[in-house]
């Protein structure tokens, strides 16, 4: 590199910018959390919701599925399930109760999770409050 | 090795090897499921072996930096390590820890796994990445905080380098955006956010600094090329890396619920991520230009010349092919996001981590640089390797490509599962790809075992 940049001066550049696009990013990360609470559906989050969190959480669905794009990419996106299935909490809860316990011969298929039927109406209403959070129109169609 | 407590790099080498061998064998089950979904099923489903697969890669990359960090630093800053016993002890919490909740995936459903370690009480799993029981979460954070006490006193008590230092903050800035991992909002928005606070501040952020680091010191060591000049160089990579990658985070905010204008700070930022990779290739092929010795340790020199290309393409050029909002808006969350994330970790992390196990093995084990043999092995792991991560990323770029057409912008969009069907071919491919991936693996376990009857001396 050029003699007349020297190391204090990229010493500077890097101790600088990094101040100054951190403190950058926590005025923004403030701003965001003003903003967040139009778009991110929190009047719905009723204890049934939080409990179905908790379930979708203590069960690693993330380990297969994406949730607004975000997870694994094996199993289908949920963020807009409920809307794909016909804006039905019930075909939500179908679905899940009927995965055949030993799998289906040479494809892919969900486990049989034994939920009882208020942890299902809690997840499926999880999946409900998902698909109302304002996502700027994502994904860009029905099949998610 | 100039300083005897710099051997306690072994352990944590040997370690993170052993781990990575798991990680690949993960990978092949869970390639494999791609395509034969039954497999294994319900014995090992697929979120299981795919936690396995990245909880692996996370903890063996830490060991290498770990082990780095217990070799680089004494002999930057001229002195023994603050306490070798206490890097001993915290080896061992942090491999049984790491294997027990390892053993707890697979032997247990995850929900039982929660309720055994009493996530109700402070929820924290069940999140991409972090899916470690809450327990295991605090151990790992005394386990970094013990860590970096250990090296932190020993820079204090010892000679301050530009490398050393960049190397703390990397990783005083890890044990820090771990903290993120125990927060986890009710509400999903705001959960998804902080998420990527230790994520992306990770990867795209403070893994970047140790990264540097550790590339900055095999280069001195391997070139001779003068320090002030590497520091430089190190600087301003650093400071282009965290200048782009800090705002960068918003290319993770455009589909969550966050505001819409990060899909322009996330656009305009994340776009400039790949400069410090490219200048991170310019810097590794120009210090080895301008060497002023030929190091016996020729191995070593090619991966720190392959992370600098590699990290490029994957990070960089991968990275930037999705990081547009109005790209990421089809591909967001398709196998594009998971070719990127192969070779981006690979070419970056796993790479800078086998360099200086290549660089500092040999010196542990009492030799400047393993025998011509052993090199010539190294070199031959180093390309089948190389070569199917290159692979495996065009595979699932074309999966990804043929996936977001057919599910998301063709006329008559089909289902996901009836997508998955048509690109089943190139998931053949990728896990044929990594059947080679672990041969390469295994020609380089070989290349320890070489016997070193025509040792070189330098």
């Amino acid at each position: 590199m050029d003699e007349m940049f020297t190391k204090s001066m990229a010493r500077n550049i890097f101790y600088g910018g990094t101040v100054f696009f951190f403190l950058l990013f926590l005025a923004l990360t403030f701003d965001t959390m003003g903003v967040v609470p139009s778009r991110d559906n929190h009047e719905n989050l009723t204890p049934t919701v939080i409990a179905g969190k908790t379930l979708w959480e203590e069960n690693n669905c993330i380990g297969c599925h994406t949730l607004l794009g975000e997870g694994a990419y094996f199993a289908p996106e949920l963020g807009n399930v409920y809307v794909r299935f016909g804006n039905s909490t019930e075909a939500i809860k179908g679905f899940i109760k009927s995965r055949p316990k030993d799998g289906i011969p040479g494809r892919r298929s969900m486990p049989q999770f034994n939920f009882t039927d208020e942890e299902l109406e809690q997840l499926a209403q999880f999946l409900k409050y998902t698909s109302e959070i304002n996502t700027s129109n994502w994904p860009p169609n029905i099949m998610g | 090795m100039e300083y005897q407590s710099q051997a306690v790099a072994k352990y944590y080498f040997t370690a993170a090897i052993g781990l990575f061998v798991g990680q690949i064998l993960f990978g092949l089950i869970i390639g494999l499921q791609y395509v034969v979904g039954d497999f294994l099923f319900p014995e090992i489903p697929f979120n299981v072996a795919r936690m396995v697969h990245t909880n692996l890669l996370i903890v063996w990359l830490l060991f290498g930096f770990m082990g780095a960090a217990y070799y680089l630093i004494p002999e930057e800053a001229e002195r023994e390590l603050y306490s070798p016993a206490l890097a001993i002890l915290m080896f061992w919490i942090f491999l049984v820890a790491g294997a027990l909740t390892i053993l707890g995936y697979l032997l247990v459903p995850y929900s039982t796994l929660a309720d055994l370690t009493m996530n109700e009480l402070w929820p924290t799993m069940g999140r991409e990445f972090l899916e470690q029981p809450t327990i295991t979460k605090l151990g790992i954070v005394v386990v970094a905080l013990a860590f970096v006490f250990n090296v932190g006193m020993t820079v204090l008590q010892g000679r301050k380098t530009v490398i050393n230092l960049v190397l703390m903050i990397g990783l005083v800035g890890l044990a820090v955006f771990f903290l993120f991992a125990f927060h986890n909002p009710s509400d999903l928005v705001q959960d998804k956010f902080w998420w990527w606070w230790t994520v992306h501040l990770w990867v795209e952020g403070v893994w970047e600094l140790i990264l540097g680091s550790i590339l900055a010191f095999v280069l001195i060591k391997t070139t001779g090329v003068d320090r002030e000049v590497i520091e430089k160089w190190l600087y301003i990579i650093i400071a282009m890396t965290l200048i782009t990658g800090i705002i960068g985070t918003g290319h993770h905010y455009y589909w969550i619920g966050t505001p819409e204008y990060w899909q322009w700070w996330g656009s305009i930022f994340s776009a400039m991520e790949p400069i410090p990779f490219f200048m991170m290739t310019v810097f590794a092929f120009t210090m080895v230009n301008k060497r002023k010795r030929d190091h016996p340790n020729k191995v070593a020199v090619l991966w720190a010349l392959g992370t600098g290309v590699m990290a490029f393409l994957g990070a960089g050029v991968w990275g930037f092919l999705h990081t547009l909002a109005p790209v990421n808006y089809f591909t967001h969350g398709t196998q594009i996001t998971a070719a990127h994330g192969h070779m981006a970790f690979y070419g970056a992390y796993v790479m800078v981590v086998l360099a200086i196990i290549s660089y500092a093995m040999p010196i542990i084990r009492g030799r400047a640089a393993n025998s011509n043999k052993a090199q010539v092995m190294e070199m031959w792991s180093f390309w089948l390797m190389t070569v199917s991560i290159v692979f495996i990323t065009l595979f699932l770029t074309a999966a990804g490509i043929l996936q977001t057409w057919l599910q998301r912008i063709s006329d008559t969009p089909m289902t996901f599962m009836a997508a998955q069907d048509q690109i089943a071919i190139f998931y053949w491919m990728r896990e044929f790809a990594g059947v080679v991936f672990l041969i390469g693996l295994i020609v380089y376990i070989m290349s320890f075992f070489v016997s070193e009857e025509d040792e070189m001396n330098a």
